[in-house]
């Protein structure tokens, strides 16, 4: 009875905050007769949303599949560099400069640079940039788990004679995959940011990042935010996918 | 599961080690000598149980015959092959201090791990992985996880796991210090009837004299910094087949507990040595 409850107002009253949120939004734009450009009212936006749905689904589409294909070769690009310096300390050594640097510099700063490099007709660029945003996050957590691995563990694995297939199978990948996964939901944030925002650099038209740009410039202030939405919604998408997985991952472990 | 064949016909010993001496040395810090020419034979069958306080290197010594780490000086043999042959055709079953379950594994796939490890068979590992529930006494726990277990339940899967092969060697490092006075009772008598049955030899690291006392053939009496054998003591209580628990009541049950605390404190009864309980 206690998990309902809780389970209850934990969905319940950000709800109402939600909707009470909106309502208000709603009045102060109608009562003080905000100008659109400067805050268009939620029923104005919801209005646009729902009448120019198509084309927000299709911005999303697109949009969500860059961030897809940078989140996976990102990810996979990640695991593997992680487990390669976990074998070999020297190769972290050597890129753990890098690393830093990437960390640090806004990586949609090479839009420009790789829009040439591959042309502004093909979406690579954008898709480069996603996978470069999330190979950080994943290469640092991964690479934190495989040190995760405790004495015992490794130990017991010894002790069993198992080859070293057998030692990554049953002990090195279950023990860091947790953090794999939390690297994961750091990086499906990222993806989706980094994919969307390389748009307002170039490249095709038909994501939601040009989508916005070019509704904000014809002065369509209602349907601009209606793609913010959508982008919104895109990275909920991804968000909730990549906590759901980290989640079930992590089930039989005691969170540290 | 029959026992392993490649047990030497010959009487060779189950372990021989021979002058073995374990010095750690840590950047910046004077060298911690572990352990110091230390003798000590095992033969097949027999139990042998390790006693001292804390730090005299019991776990050192039990992990050099487990191949987990190397002597500085001397030679360690199983089954009359290097420690590390030995546990490459795995010769032993080993029961560490912390249980060492893996945690996104139930019980019972932590206590078929091994033999997945070897390439035995589903069906094989099934009947297994049940006849050692039941003889833990997790009978109904096989689909539980490691983290919903008590440190004493978590402790009798290890013990478990460490019998899945019928090794004819058992390392066992402080294997019920984590469990209550009963349980641990029970699973002493589970112990001595199980090596009466596989007549698996068992080295047996413990800090209780009385669990020393009624387990082993041989008590192996240490004393720290550095590790050395003080005094090994035969006790030997029951005949062949009569170890049961009325031995726990004998008169040369407190005799050889007597002896084991003697030799610990080196003068007769002076108290408790550090480390050393007399539970
Ligand atoms: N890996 C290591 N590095 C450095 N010193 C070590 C290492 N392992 C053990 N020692 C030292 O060797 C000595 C013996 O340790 P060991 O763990 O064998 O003791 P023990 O008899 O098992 O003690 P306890 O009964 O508390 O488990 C200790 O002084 C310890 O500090
Ligand atoms: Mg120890």
């Amino acid at each position: 009875m206690r998990l309902h409850f809780t389970s209850a107002r934990m969905v319940v009253a950000p709800l109402l905050l939600g909707i009470a949120v909106l309502a208000l939004w709603q009045l102060a734009v109608v009562a003080l007769e905000i100008k659109p450009f400067v805050l268009p009212g939620p029923a104005a936006i919801a209005d646009q949303f729902f009448g120019n749905i198509d084309n927000v689904w299709t911005a999303s589409a697109v949009t969500g599949w860059n961030a897809l294909v940078g989140l996976v070769l990102g990810a996979i690009a990640g695991v593997l560099f992680a487990t390669l310096a976990a074998v070999w300390p020297v190769l972290d050594e050597l890129s753990a400069p890098i690393v830093a640097a990437l960390a640090v510099i806004p990586i949609v700063a090479l839009a420009p640079v790789l829009y040439t490099m591959y042309g502004a007709g093909a979406e690579t660029a954008r898709q480069i940039i996603a996978a470069i945003a999330v190979f950080i996050p994943v290469y640092l957590n991964s690479l934190r788990g495989f040190r995760q691995v405790r004495p015992v563990h490794r130990e017991l694995m010894h002790v069993y004679a198992a080859s070293g297939i057998q030692t990554a199978r049953n002990v090195t990948l279950p023990s860091s995959l947790p953090f794999i996964f939390t690297g994961l939901r750091i990086a499906s944030s990222l993806a989706v940011i980094s994919a969307l925002i390389a748009e307002y650099f170039g490249g095709p038209v038909g994501g939601l990042g040009k989508s916005i740009t070019s509704a904000a410039s014809s002065s369509n202030y209602s349907l601009a935010w209606a793609y913010v939405l959508g982008s919104i919604l895109v990275g909920l998408v991804f968000y909730s996918i990549t906590l759901g997985l980290e989640k079930f991952v992590s089930r039989h472990r005691p969170t540290p | 599961m029959t026992r392993k064949d490649s047990l030497p016909v010959t009487d060779a010993h189950a372990v021989k080690v021979t002058g073995v001496s374990r010095i750690f040395s840590i950047k910046k810090k004077p060298p911690v000598t572990a352990l110091e020419s230390v003798d000590l034979t095992v033969a097949p069958g027999e139990f042998v149980s390790l006693i001292g306080p804390s730090g005299c290197g019991k776990s050192t010594l039990l992990r050099l015959i487990a191949d987990l780490d190397q002597p500085t000086a001397g030679t360690i043999e199983v089954f009359g092959k290097t420690a590390r042959k030995a546990r490459i055709d795995q010769d032993y079953g080993i029961a560490f201090q912390q249980a060492g379950l893996l945690p996104w594994r139930t019980v019972r796939a932590n206590i078929e791990l091994p033999l997945e490890l070897h390439k035995v068979g589903t069906a094989e590992r099934r009947s297994r992985s049940t006849e050692l529930l039941e003889l833990v006494g997790l009978g109904d726990f096989g689909d539980s996880y490691p983290d919903q277990l008590s440190g004493g339940m978590q402790q009798r899967v290890a013990i478990a796991r460490a019998l899945a092969e019928s090794p004819n060697l058992l390392l066992m490092d402080e294997p019920f210090g984590a469990l209550d006075e009963m349980t641990r009772e029970r699973m002493q008598n589970e112990l001595i009837r199980i090596c009466a049955e596989t007549r698996a030899a068992v080295v047996f690291v413990t800090h209780s004299i009385p669990e020393a006392v009624f387990l082993s053939d041989r008590v192996v009496v240490m004393s720290p910094r550095p590790g050395r054998i003080r005094s090994v003591l035969p006790i030997r209580l029951g005949g062949p087949d009569d170890r049961s628990e009325h031995i726990r009541e004998d008169a040369a049950f407190f005799d050889g507990v007597s002896a084991v605390r003697e030799s610990l404190h080196g003068t007769p009864d002076t108290g408790n040595a550090r480390g050393v309980d007399t539970r």
